[in-house]
This record gives C-alpha cells, sequence and structure tokens, in this order.
C-alpha cells in the first residue's frame, strides 16, 4: 500500500483512495482528422514504458477527485513526487541537482 | 508426570494438566505446551510422513519453520485445519489432532512403497516419468498426480469463524522479541516515541527462553527478562504475541497475523480467531534472529533426529527431554551449548561429533567434564531406526579421507549447520545481500526502506553483542524521527558465543548415489536431486529451485535454501554468492485465507446497492440478480411458476396491456453549465446543439479509439442542462471518463458533472396502456402523442411527487419513465401499481427487459459488445453526427482496422429447427471443415420470444451485415445447429407501436 500526496488537498493518504490513470502528459491533438493513421496509432497505444522515472497520472478518486500528475519510478515503486495536472513536465535533472 | 518431562524445568504450568489427542489416542500434555512439546514428553516422535516418499517423520524444529510435524487440528465441525505445525499450535483442552500423508496407519503406511523405488523419484520426475504414452494422460497419470499431491486435507465445511482487520500507525515496529528487539524497543520507547513490539511466539523473549543459565545484569535472562517487559509496559510499548509479521511492504507498511483464539480452550464469543494488522510505522527495526540449518548426510531425517537448538528449546522452554542417549552432529558451536544443558539436566549424551578439525577449547575441556565422548573432524555417514533413531554412524575425515566408520547409539539425534539470519522480511523490500565469506551465510546490505536491523538478524552471535546492537537499532530509530535516545549497555555473564562454517552434505564413505540425504524435508529434496539438476543442465538456483522443488513447500525453504545452495554451487564450481539465491516472498509462514478476507466474505463480501422499490419486489417473492454491485428483480413469479413460465407472462402482459419495471439502477449524471451543450457534442457521437430542451436523444459514447464504451438516454432539460442516462454498470465510469476529459483535456469549458444515480428513483411504464395509466396520475403536463411525442422529456407531478418524466422505450412499445427523488420511489410505484390495477398492470423484472429488447434488436453494452466493436460492427451508423468535426473516438471510426472488410458485425439469428441457441456459441461458416475450425462469431443474446412465438438470437458475425439471408452453423456437442442470418430489429420494425 503506497502513500501518495495529492498535490490539491496537499495530503499525503494511503493508495487506496487513488486510481491511476496512465501515462501523463499526453495531450489529445487539437485537430484528430488532421493526423496521419500513423500520427494517431501513436496517440492512442504508444506508451514509453519507462524504467525508471515514469511521469503518470492519477485521480484522487476517493478524496476530491482531481486528476493530478506524479514522477513514480517503476523499479522501485517510489513516487518522486506530485503536481497538479497542467503544469509542465518537470525536468528531473534539476530536481536531482537541487537534492 | 509423562516420561519425559523433567519436574521443575521449563516454563509449563505443571499444575495444570491438558487433554488432547492425535491420532485417535489420548495423551497429557501442560498448560504453555505445543502439540510437539506435549508429544515429545509422552515420547512420541513419529509425527507424519514425508511427502514423496512417505518416509516416518519427527519434528526438527521448535518453531514456526517446521517443515515436518504438519498435522491436522479441530476444534468441531467446520473448524478444521490441515497442516498446522505442532510445533507452533498451543494446547488447549480437547484439542483433536491427526498426522497426515499415510494410509492406512502412521506406523504402517503403504504409500511408502515410493520410498523403496525412489529411483523413480529423482529430480525432475514428473517431467520425465509421465511422458507417454500420451493416452495415459487423462485415465492414469493426471489422475494418479492429483490424487498424490497437496498436503493434508482441505477442509470441507465452510469456515465458521471470523477474521478482523485493523490498522495501526506508530513510531517504530521492532518485529522479533528476543534480547535485540527487547532492547531496541525499550531504547527506542525511552526516547519518547510510540513503539509496537510484535512477536510470533506466545510469550516475548525469543532464544531467552531457551538459555536460562545465562545471566544479565547480574540476574539469572528470566528474571532479566520480566523485568524488562515490565518496563517495556511502563514506557506504554504496545507488546503482541502471538503475532507474525507476514510481509514487510512499501513505506514502512507490515502485514501483521494476530492469533486470537486458537489457544484458548473456551474462544469468547464473537471473537475473531485471526486479527490482520495494517501497520505503517516510521522506523522498522527487524530483529527476527537467525534460523539454525540441518547437516546433510544419509538418514538426517528419521524420528529422533532434530536440530540442537530445538533439542535445548523443548528442555528449558517446556521442560522435555527428547530422549535419555542423545548424540550431536555438527558445524557449529551452539550445538555443544544443548548437549551441555541435556546433560545437567539428567540426561545422557553419548558424543558429540564436530565437522571442524578444531573447536574452541573450553568447549571440549566443558564436554569431556561431562563425560561427552568429543570427535572432532568427524561426518556423519548414516542412522539406523525404522519410526525412532537408533543409532548414528560416525567416521573420522583426515585430508579430505573418509575413515572407518563407528556406530553410536542414541536414542536421539540432535544436528546443527550453523545459522541463518533470517532474511525473509528484509528481502520482501528488494534490500540487497551480501555474502559473509568468514561465516558463509548471506547478510543484509543495502536498505530500500526506514529500517534497522539488529542481533542475529545480522549475523551477530552471543547475548552480549545482540543486546548491545539492539541498543544501537533503538538509537538510530529514536534519531531517525529526530528523537534523542540514550545508550545503556548490559552485563552479561555465562554468555554463550559461538561461530560455526556452513556446508554442502557431508562426505561418505558410501556410494553417494544411495544416500537419502534430506536438504529439503518437506518437498523430500535430497543432495543428490540437486547434483542430478546440475548434470542436467540447470545453472541458475532458480533453475535448480524449480526443477528439485527444493525451498518450494511452505517453509519456503527457512532451513533447505542455504544448504541447496550450498550443493549447487560445490556442483557447478563456483562460489554461493555467484549462484544466488532465490528471493523470498511473503508471507512469512503460512497465513489462513481468513485473515486476508476479513470481513470481506458472505454478506459482507461486497456491498450490496438496493433501490427504494427493492423492499417491494422482496415481499412479492421477486427472484433478484446481481448487476454490478445492485440487485435486481429478475422476475417475479407467481405461485407455481417456473423462471420460464413467469418471464412469458410478464412479456406477454407488457406488450398487451402494460407492465411496469424498476429502472432505479440506470446511472444518471447530470451535466450543467454554460458549456454543456459543448461538452456533449464532445463526448458522445451524436449532435446536441439542435436539441430542443425537453427533447431526448439515444447518446451513444466510445473511446478514443472508437470502440462502444456506453449508450443511454439523454434529456435536455434546458439550454444549460442535461440529464444524461447511462448503463447501470456503466456509470461509475463514464462519470469518471468524463471528468477526465473535463479537467485535464478541456478545463477551459465551463461545465459541472454531478452523479445524480441515487438521488432519482426510476420506473419505467410501456405498454399499449402505459399512456391510460399515467394520465391518472400526471398533473400538469398533456400526455397525448401531440403534445408528449416519443423522445420528449418534461417536468411535472406524478402521483403528487415532483417528477421528470420521460416518454422513451427500450421494449418497442408505447414507454415512459417517471423519475422521482429516491425518498419517494417506493410511493410512486405503489401508486403506479394501484392505477394500473384497471390494465392488469404487470411488475416485471430485468429478464423480461432484456427479451423485449432483443425483440427490438436494441443492444446492451458489454452483452452485445465486448471492447472491440464499432457503432458501424452494431449497426448504429445513425447516431453519429457526421456533420461534427469531433468527437471522443471520431477519428479512429476512420483507423485501417476499423473500416477493413469482414469485421464482426451484429445481427440476428434465427434457427432453422426452433431450437433456442446457447449464448456464448460459437459461429462457423462451413461446417464440413477440418478441426480446428474457423470461427467467425458467437452469439451474444438469446431468448424464447413470446411475441414471434420463437427464439431469437443476436450475434456477431463476420461481415455479418452483408450477410442477411445466408445461412450459418453453430457445432454444438450434440450436434450442428443451422441458423439464418436477419435483422436484430425481430418485432414491429416499422416501429408503429412506439408512437401510439
Amino acid at each position: 500500500m503506497l502513500l501518495i500526496h495529492c498535490p490539491y488537498c496537499d495530503a499525503t493518504l494511503p493508495e487506496a483512495e487513488f486510481a491511476y490513470a496512465g501515462e501523463a502528459h499526453i495531450s489529445r491533438p487539437a485537430d484528430p482528422s488532421a493526423l496521419s493513421d500513423e500520427e494517431w496509432r501513436d496517440y492512442l497505444f504508444i506508451r514509453t514504458n519507462a524504467r525508471g522515472p515514469h511521469f503518470e497520472r492519477w485521480r484522487h478518486i476517493h478524496g476530491c477527485g482531481r486528476f493530478f500528475n506524479a514522477v513514480r519510478d517503476t523499479v522501485s515503486d517510489r513516487f518522486l513526487m506530485t503536481y497538479k495536472a497542467g503544469e509542465a513536465r518537470p525536468d528531473l535533472t534539476v530536481k536531482e541537482a537541487a537534492e | 508426570m509423562s516420561r519425559y518431562r523433567i519436574p521443575g524445568m521449563g516454563r509449563v504450568d505443571p499444575a495444570a494438566p491438558v487433554s488432547f489427542t492425535f491420532d485417535g489416542r489420548s495423551y497429557q500434555g501442560l498448560r504453555g505446551d505445543t502439540v510437539a512439546s506435549a508429544l515429545l514428553a509422552n515420547g512420541v516422535h513419529l509425527m507424519g510422513r514425508s511427502f514423496k516418499y512417505h518416509r516416518p517423520r519427527g519434528v526438527v524444529t521448535a518453531g514456526s519453520e517446521e517443515p515436518n510435524a504438519l498435522i491436522g487440528t479441530s476444534r468441531g465441525p467446520g473448524r478444521f485445519e490441515p497442516n498446522t505445525r505442532a510445533t507452533v499450535q498451543e494446547l488447549r483442552a480437547g484439542l483433536t489432532t491427526e498426522s497426515q500423508n499415510k494410509w492406512p496407519s502412521l506406523k504402517f503406511d503403504i504409500g511408502a512403497v515410493n520410498d523403496r523405488a525412489y529411483m523413480l523419484f529423482s529430480a525432475g520426475f514428473y517431467y520425465k516419468t509421465f511422458m507417454w504414452p500420451r493416452s495415459f494422460w487423462d485415465k492414469v497419470y493426471e489422475p494418479f498426480i492429483r490424487a498424490a499431491a497437496g498436503l493434508g486435507k482441505s477442509p470441507a465445511e465452510v469456515d465458521p469463524d471470523s477474521y478482523a482487520h485493523r490498522n495501526l500507525h506508530t513510531d517504530v515496529l521492532v518485529v522479533g522479541g528476543g534480547a535485540a528487539g527487547i532492547s531496541a524497543a525499550l531504547t527506542a520507547a525511552k526516547s519518547g516515541a510510540r513503539v509496537v513490539l510484535v512477536d510470533e511466539n506466545p510469550e516475548m523473549g525469543g532464544s531467552l527462553l531457551s538459555d536460562p543459565s545465562v545471566r544479565i545484569d547480574g540476574r539469572g535472562s528470566w528474571a532479566w527478562l520480566a523485568e524488562q517487559l515490565s518496563q517495556l509496559r511502563a514506557a506504554g510499548v504496545r507488546l503482541m504475541t502471538r503475532t507474525t509479521a507476514i510481509g514487510y511492504y512499501h513505506q514502512n507498511f507490515v502485514g501483521l497475523v494476530e492469533r486470537v483464539t486458537d489457544h484458548l480452550d473456551q474462544p469468547p464469543h464473537g471473537a475473531p480467531r485471526e486479527r490482520m494488522w495494517h501497520v505503517r510505522a516510521e522506523q522498522v527495526v527487524l530483529a527476527q534472529g537467525a534460523l539454525e540449518k540441518p547437516l546433510v548426510f544419509d538418514g538426517n531425517d528419521r524420528p529422533g533426529v532434530m536440530l540442537a537448538g530445538a533439542a535445548q528449546t523443548y528442555l528449558n522452554r517446556y521442560g522435555v527431554k527428547v530422549g535419555d542417549n542423545a548424540a550431536v552432529v555438527t558445524s557449529h558451536d551452539s550445538a555443544w551449548y544443548a548437549a551441555f544443558d541435556l546433560v545437567d539436566a539428567g540426561a545422557r549424551v553419548a558424543a558429540i561429533a564436530d565437522t571442524r578439525d578444531s573447536v574452541r577449547p573450553d568447549l571440549v575441556e566443558a564436554a569431556r567434564k561431562r563425560g561427552i565422548l568429543v570427535l572432532t573432524g568427524h561426518t556423519a555417514t548414516a542412522t539406523e531406526g525404522r519410526l525412532r533413531v537408533k543409532s548414528v554412524r560416525v567416521n573420522p575425515v583426515r585430508n579430505g579421507q573418509v575413515g572407518a566408520g563407528r556406530k553410536i547409539p542414541c536414542d536421539a539425534l540432535l544436528i546443527c549447520g550453523g545459522w541463518t539470519p533470517s532474511l525473509h522480511l528484509f528481502s520482501h523490500t528488494k534490500g540487497s545481500l551480501t555474502w559473509d565469506a568468514d561465516s558463509r551465510t548471506f547478510l543484509p546490505d543495502h536498505k530500500t526502506e526506514a529500517c534497522q536491523i539488529a542481533g542475529a538478524g545480522r549475523g551477530l552471535w552471543g547475548y552480549g553483542f545482540v543486546l548491545e546492537d539492539g541498543v544501537k537499532a533503538g538509537i538510530a530509530a529514536a534519531q531517525a524521527l529526530g528523537r534523542s535516545a540514550d545508550a545503556s549497555d548490559a552485563r552479561v555473564e555465562g554468555d554463550r558465543p559461538g561461530t560455526g562454517i556452513s556446508q554442502k552434505e557431508l562426505p561418505t564413505d558410501r556410494s553417494p548415489g544411495k544416500a537419502k540425504a534430506f536438504v529439503d524435508y518437506q518437498n523430500d529434496v535430497t543432495a543428490k536431486d540437486i547434483r542430478l539438476a546440475v548434470r542436467e543442465g540447470m545453472r541458475s538456483i532458480e533453475h535448480v529451485k524449480r526443477y528439485t522443488t527444493n525451498g518450494m513447500a511452505t517453509d519456503q525453504g527457512k532451513m533447505s535454501n542455504i544448504n541447496g545452495l550450498m550443493i549447487a554451487a560445490d556442483a557447478l564450481g563456483k562460489e554461493p554468492p555467484q549462484v544466488g539465491l532465490t528471493t523470498f516472498r511473503p508471507p512469512y509462514t503460512p497465513t489462513s485465507f481468513g485473515a486476508f478476507a476479513g470481513y470481506h466474505k458472505g454478506a459482507t463480501f461486497e456491498i450490496t446497492r438496493k433501490t427504494p422499490i427493492d423492499p417491494w419486489a422482496e415481499a412479492q417473492g421477486a427472484v433478484f440478480e446481481p448487476v454490478s454491485l445492485w440487485r435486481r428483480a429478475w422476475y417475479f413469479p407467481k405461485a407455481g411458476e417456473d423462471m420460464h413460465a413467469a418471464v412469458a407472462r410478464e412479456c406477454r402482459a407488457t406488450r398487451a396491456s402494460v407492465g411496469m419495471f424498476d429502472a432505479s439502477t440506470l446511472g444518471k449524471i447530470e451535466v450543467a453549465g454554460p458549456d454543456a451543450v459543448e461538452f456533449m457534442n464532445r463526448m458522445y457521437t451524436n449532435p446536441w446543439t439542435k436539441l430542443q430542451p425537453g427533447r431526448c436523444r439515444y447518446g451513444l459514447l466510445l473511446g478514443e479509439d472508437g470502440f462502444i464504451r456506453d449508450d443511454g438516454v439523454i434529456g435536455r432539460m434546458s439550454p444549460d442542462l442535461f440529464h444524461v442516462t447511462t448503463t447501470t454498470g456503466g456509470a461509475a465510469r463514464v462519470l469518471n471518463m468524463m471528468e477526465d476529459y473535463l479537467q485535464t483535456e478541456w478545463p477551459d469549458l465551463d461545465v459541472w458533472l454531478t452523479s445524480t444515480t441515487e438521488q432519482w428513483a426510476t420506473v419505467a411504464v410501456n405498454g399499449p396502456n402505459a399512456r391510460k395509466v399515467l394520465e391518472k396520475l400526471v398533473e400538469g403536463l398533456d400526455l397525448s402523442d401531440t403534445n408528449f411525442p416519443h423522445m420528449s422529456v418534461a417536468e411535472c407531478t406524478v402521483a403528487g411527487l415532483p417528477a421528470r418524466l420521460f416518454r422513451i422505450s427500450f421494449t418497442g412499445e408505447l414507454g415512459f419513465e417517471v423519475n422521482v427523488p429516491a425518498r419517494h420511489g417506493l410511493q410512486l410505484w405503489k401508486a403506479i401499481h394501484e392505477a394500473g390495477q384497471q390494465y392488469d398492470i404487470c411488475p416485471y423484472g430485468t429478464e423480461t427487459m432484456h427479451v423485449l429488447r432483443a425483440e427490438k434488436g436494441y443492444i446492451i453494452v458489454g452483452q452485445d459488445t465486448d471492447g472491440t466493436v464499432t457503432p458501424q460492427d452494431a449497426g448504429l451508423d445513425w447516431a453519429i453526427g457526421k456533420a461534427k468535426k469531433d468527437f471522443v473516438g471520431k477519428r479512429s471510426l476512420s483507423r485501417p482496422d476499423i473500416v477493413a472488410p469482414n469485421r464482426k458485425q451484429l445481427v440476428g439469428l434465427l434457427t432453422e429447427d426452433g431450437r433456442k441457441l446457447e449464448e456464448g456459441a460459437q459461429i462457423v461458416l462451413d461446417p464440413s471443415q477440418s478441426l480446428p475450425m474457423t470461427m467467425a462469431g458467437h452469439v451474444t443474446s438469446s431468448y424464447d420470444s413470446v411475441a414471434l412465438g420463437r427464439p431469437i438470437a443476436m450475434a456477431v458475425v463476420t461481415g455479418g451485415l452483408s450477410r442477411m439471408g445466408e445461412t450459418v452453423h453453430i457445432p454444438m456437442p450434440d450436434g450442428t445447429i443451422r441458423a439464418t442470418i436477419t435483422s436484430t430489429n425481430f418485432y414491429d420494425p416499422a416501429g408503429e407501436r412506439l408512437k401510439a
């Protein structure tokens, strides 16, 4: 049972309150009809499947209901950080340097 | 007093005898005994038969790692448990126990023929022995393997006990209540931290309970222990005994299982049998100690052969000597102390054979003083005795040469192959291990969690070192919490320091190929099996483990993993760390399913959602079915009716006059706000801009991949308010999907989403007389077809209740759905039922609803679709707003795979011979093709239709929409059925009845 920090509630709470929602920073194209079949396929199905830090979305479904973003290390299953939806993808090298 | 009980010794209560039975015979033990110690006190060593060879086996350990003494225990009907470890089960009055893996009796067992035929059962015998002939698989091999497989008998009745779950938050969790754990807990507690100390035994103390001669701070170890425990209590430490830490998970989350009642003569009424604790700790201290390993030599498994430390525990903790005349074979100093304790208690120890050439002089001196024959540099090569060991054969080893053997008579053989730090919980956290070449053991290395490791669990030996280490761990834990803790030291007299070595199977002067030198007692794996696995090409320890099953029994290799590794490494010519260790996984010890399930059983397995009308249906004798978490009325049988008759009557009544149906479970979502119509346009396939307030429309929801996700009728209540309905099971998913798009893709839209599923109760009224029934109840609305045509919605008053009234139909008949606030649902239902009596209104259930909708070809998402069905596949092109530039899933509808020909498409099927098809039955185009046939689709819905006087079915068939009128074939066990492809709109295709 992981503990997850909800950036909206600003509280660290048990995993059971949250639902996973797939990879983060994949925006729906503004005009899907302008995309080639290959581009649309990539949007639909192609994911990074990262070994290590993974940018992903979670929803505090049994709490505030908000979707937010997280960086989780898929090897250690450790959350490196969480941040609000819409915020820019954090630069992990900057974060590491600061620590 | 039992024959082997020593008065004045042990922590059992001599004034409190407890009776129990083993294999039908009565025995007496004492309060404080385990089943194992009580049987040993009565001279019973034979406690079971081994799994594969059915060899007679006795107890090997005195703890939870016991591989052999697995027994069935019972305390009445439904309370039978197989594979209880006799070394853990405390004696309670009236306890009934039995041995396992024997027939006809423990002392004479037919299956022991396997022992003579052991050549057939070598490593990997499953893969070799049962290869051919192939025809033997079903009738001979598989039944044989199934009958022989498994330990013990499964209980046949439902477990009547209850199991609890609790959460616990603490600053420090200390696992293991031995010397290290106690000193760590006390040190941390004195810093002001909240501390929990758990131990799997009935009392705290760990090895101190087996070492009463050691003196700490000027007191005997037991007096010191009692004093420490009272200090712990005074410091507010929560002491939890009979509590096993079964798993160590992320972020210091530890699962504990507390055995609450199994040791009680009369469990208090309502008490849970076990309680699972979910613990979240800031700091964890692992003080689990070490596990003793056996030595591996021919005949090391006879009853009476046991670990030296176990014999010491039986003597000091239970006052039981395991024999009158023992012998010892060891490679570690600890067994010498066990021998000394036995002699000091009045037993005889014939000899100590140590595999090491040189042993500490003080030990040799102490042994000689007690009249024990000392044999250093010796190996053990055989034992004798069928149901109890009679002798051991030991030989000197000089320069690698095994000399002549000598037989030493004994009635108990104490063995010790060194100690393995208990790394299980540490391994659960993926902590890394390091190989200590001196002690030839693995020790904990890099930690991944906020934990400390103390005592024998990290390879320390002797109470002085261990107590000091516990204090250090306590200080470290306190400091990590930002607290300061004081160091303290304990003065230990008569300490029992020790070292030893780990080794492969012992050298022998006989043919190693014939030796039955057991590594894993429970799975009957011998040293020879491991060497054979290496010879046959297994290189990784993981492969050796799976091929031989070494370490795969319920004890998870607590005693066998390191010995197995030593032998495999030797066979491979590598150092053990190069071969590696298999991974320990939770749970630490076998854990009952009940403890995991907790409250999630029976009526509390899941919540049952009920509509406001449910009590009426129950009173009418409705039969219910579960639909997601809801229970819904399935049909309403009258006296003497079966399901078929009841559903036929309900269908007939609805089409002939009027029926009523509780549709409250439909998902409902309010989409509100200035941008509501834009949001609806983007989410659903249909166009919404021109839908006028007061009108409703069938809405189709796709995933971005173009496949159907949900559907439902959506009413526009006002320009900026939509009343969306979803399928019963899809409500939460649809709301989640809407929230996802609204929050993350289109946060600029000014829209609010609210689940209103449980705010509305919904009653559907369908049939030619539906309007006549409702007209009596409706105020403020003209229900005529002109004023309120099909697909209308309005707010009005029904039976005096505020209502949203829809004119829609899921039956093909004139239909209405009345929504009222849920608290009025039952009142509305009764009012409609009363008003409908004049027209013989018929309450119907979900089965009739299914039949009526299938007669019209209305799909059920999730039954007629399966996540790979597009609107075109389902014949729902008409629901797509072709002029819309975009909606969720639109782009995918032109993907190459979606527009490809021969997709499976939804069609109707009518069988030629009038038989009803089975839902899920596979469809083929050519019944005479060779096997395996090419499947062309499957039946999704199938019912007897009263309206059509014949069965009907819906199916997905390759290219089905262009096969109208063609014949397909449905092969069934009793012959192939022919069916014709038709439209799914079986009844009233022109839809005249809707417009009535």
